[in-house]
């Protein structure tokens, strides 16, 4: 098995062996998850806690299902609400967790760099489920899969993202991962919400949609981000809506089979135009949600199989 | 009477640009002279070849006192200035309450009897440091302030600058600005670029500190103040300050040790310890500052010495307190430039001594006759691996925890007293 990772924080540490181990993994999972009976033992016994420090719905419920699925206790700490607002800092809550011997964490934190100095602090596996404007590597590695599903490869095919990329932890981790599978990849966006430097990131850069998207194989949306906008990126929604807003007439610059993603939440009306969002014969919006779950599957299962090995090494007195 | 003659010495002279052996004669905590006879009677101390360099006058430092005297006293940064080879401390008056009035001014004052070292005290511009009314300069000034500064906080209010600046001509107080705009540097940790953008710090494009430099410098201009920018960082900053010099304006420069050792690569996965205000810059910044040192455009090299407890750094890396402490790592950090062939010893002791003493007007800075014998005795060769906990300040926040370095100081003199170090 190529996976050698302890935890999961982020798409940058992984290799493209890693990478395409987990999805293999996790094609096993998406067959599992079509069958009236979901239920796997990979987590049996092993205790699973998701900290979301950050509101989240469709993540947090993912990777709950993800745990409950593989057989682990999973628990949900709405850490946004408690204890953080008492004065609590990370580390503390971090270590107070770790007390309770948890086997998987899921952590999700509005700072960069935020899950990585947790992770140093505990002795279990921790997965990184978005940490500020850093990375949400499942979410990356559910979208890798997403396209190798509907292209058949996840390589040699032109990609674009398109949107609020410099404020989207999403396009940060799928720029690396696409990056590593060696596929050609286009920004698309405002000046305003470019990142400073994406041109020294081996990527071309556009600012007229419809350029950007010719030939595209795949065209990926990102939502705009209002909470992490601390104002004046873009005039107003309807002028973004005009120029970056994907609908019909601009996705017609697009390859004829161009797939549409999205990583949702959507604003319909501000970065998608709802007819094609729900156009099953070009979004693959709601793969995307499926695939979320045996991603996540495929990581926890690896996360635990490493911890376990580690544990048994330890225990039976071999140096690692 | 004492005398003491330092023989078989490397002399480093910044105001004569030397570097040669010799030997000094000091008595009564004043230098006599280079290479005479000794009078009867005098210690002989023996520096083996050593450097023997004027103590440094670090301009910037922070102590905790009034207010977060658990991150450093007085008498714990005057521990580590001698242990580091700093013989004047010029400290900062972002205190919890800013040093703000003659009262304050002189308790600081009282409580930095405390140090082994000298200590001088700059005052804040404005009262709280608020950016709102200006101090009372000509108070201050009597009760010993050397500069007067807001910190890091830039005053925002042109109109109030200006009059801080003209009034501040009329006394001659020498006013130190912060020249990074404050609504682009808002919520800043890292300079902007491909390093800020992969890790997804929040980032401040250095083009901040032209804006800031440039509006500083024509409110130098129209008022005639004596003024000096505590950090010039970036490359494109220079052309300005140059004008500036080139125009007669009475400006100085500074730039910490730290934007001349390490760049923003540095900060690697999230290391805390390597945030500042400014953040750190390009490499190629950095390589342009050290030679904007070099040919005296930036005047003077500090360390900026920050401390933060431990807790103020143990944080997500945007949330994380600013600075580091650096009374003990200043010299050895200048020992990689001059190891790396960017500048000679006695271009680092122009910008670390005499420089601040000229600025300041201080007496210390030079090998002079009559000079005090505020000295360091140092071996710039000497390698070691800093343990930050064996750091004299109270708080241990050095982005060098671990480094390879060069450079120990074996002996520092403040008027002629031993305040550090054995037999050499």
């Amino acid at each position: 098995m190529t996976f050698r990772a302890r935890h999961l924080l982020g798409i940058d540490h992984l290799s493209p062996p890693e990478i395409v181990t987990l999805l293999d993994l996790a094609e096993d999972y998406v067959a599992l998850n079509r069958r009236t009976v979901k239920h796997a033992d990979a987590l049996a016994g092993m205790t699973q806690i998701n900290m979301f420090f950050e509101n989240s719905t469709r993540t947090q419920a993912s990777f709950e299902l993800a745990g409950k699925r593989l057989g682990a206790d999973v628990m949900n700490m709405a850490v946004a609400h408690s204890s953080v607002k008492k004065g609590e800092t990370l580390i503390d809550t971090a270590l107070t967790l770790n007390a309770m011997q948890p086997d998987l964490l899921v952590v999700r934190h509005p700072n960069s760099g935020a899950v990585n100095l947790l992770a140093e602090k505990v002795n279990c596996a921790v997965i990184n489920a978005g940490d500020g404007r850093h990375e949400h590597p499942t979410q990356a590695l559910l979208d890798a899969l997403t396209i190798r599903r509907a292209k058949g490869r996840l390589h040699r095919l032109t990609i674009a993202i398109c949107g609020d990329i410099a404020n989207s932890r999403v396009a940060r981790s799928n720029l690396l991962l696409l990056g590593k599978m060696e596929n050609r990849l286009r920004l698309i966006g405002p000046s305003t919400l470019m990142p400073a430097g994406a041109g020294e990131m081996g990527v071309e850069l556009f600012e007229n949609m419809r350029e950007g998207l010719k030939g595209a194989d795949v065209v990926m949306m990102l939502r705009l981000q209002k909470e992490r906008m601390d104002g004046g990126f873009i005039p107003s929604e309807r002028e973004y809506f005009h120029r970056f807003g994907l609908d019909a007439e601009k996705l017609a610059c697009a390859a004829p089979d161009a797939i549409v993603m999205h990583p949702g939440p959507m604003n319909r009306g501000v970065e998608i135009d709802g007819t094609i969002a729900d156009d099953i014969n070009r979004s693959v919006i709601q793969d995307q949600v499926e695939m979320g779950v045996a991603v996540r599957m495929a990581a926890l299962d690896l996360l635990a199989r490493n911890l376990r090995a580690e544990r048994g090494r330890a225990a039976a007195g071999v140096m690692v | 009477m004492t005398a003491t003659l330092f023989t078989n010495a490397r002399l480093i002279d910044p105001e004569a640009q030397t570097d040669a052996p010799g030997s000094l004669l000091v008595r009564d905590g004043v230098i006599q002279g280079i290479d005479i006879d000794a009078p009867e009677g005098a210690t002989v101390i023996d520096c083996n070849g050593r450097a023997l360099a004027p103590g440094i006058i670090d301009w910037g430092v922070k102590i905790g006192e009034p207010g977060e005297r658990h991150k450093e006293s007085f008498r714990s940064a005057g521990l580590a200035a001698a242990a580091g080879g700093v013989t004047t401390i010029v400290a900062r008056p972002d205190t919890l309450p800013p040093i703000d009035t003659p009262e304050s001014l002189e308790f600081v004052t009282r409580r930095a009897a405390d140090a082994p070292v000298n200590i001088r005290h700059m005052a804040a511009l404005t009262k709280a440091r608020e950016g709102r009314e200006m101090v009372e300069i000509g108070f201050l000034t009597d009760a010993g302030a050397v500069a007067f500064t807001d910190g890091v906080r830039q005053v925002t209010d042109t109109r109030l600058l200006s009059r801080c600046m003209t009034y501040a001509r009329g006394l001659g107080a020498l006013i130190v600005g912060h020249p990074q705009d404050a609504g682009l540097s808002r919520g800043a940790a890292a300079t902007s670029g491909k390093f800020a953008s992969i890790y997804g710090i929040p980032a401040v494009s250095p083009m901040a500190e032209v804006i800031g430099l440039d509006r500083d410098l024509a409110l130098v201009a129209m008022t005639g103040c004596r003024w000096h920018a505590d950090q010039i960082t970036t490359a494109r900053a220079l052309p300005a300050l140059r004008r500036a010099r080139d125009a007669g304006l009475d400006v100085t420069a500074g730039i910490s040790i730290h934007h001349l050792t390490l760049n923003e690569y540095d900060v690697g996965d999230y290391r805390t310890f390597f945030r500042f205000t400014p953040p750190l810059r390009s490499e190629d910044d950095r390589l342009a500052m050290v030679q904007a040192v070099a040919d005296g455009l930036i005047d003077v090299i500090a360390s900026f010495h920050t401390p933060q407890d431990e807790e103020s750094k143990r944080l997500p890396f945007e949330a994380a307190a600013p600075g580091a402490v650096g009374l003990q790592t200043l010299l050895p950090a200048a020992m990689r430039l001059y190891h790396q062939g960017g500048l000679s010893l006695p271009q680092l002791w122009r910008a670390m001594s005499l420089n601040p003493a000229k600025r300041l007007g201080l007496p210390g800075g030079r090998l002079s006759v009559g000079a005090p014998a505020d000295l360091v005795l140092f071996d710039p060769d000497a390698p070691f691996v800093l343990d930050r906990f064996t750091l004299l300040s109270k708080s241990k926040n050095t982005p060098f925890d671990g480094a390879r370095m060069e450079g120990r100081v074996l002996g520092t003199w403040v008027a002629g007293r031993r305040v550090f170090g054995g037999k050499p």
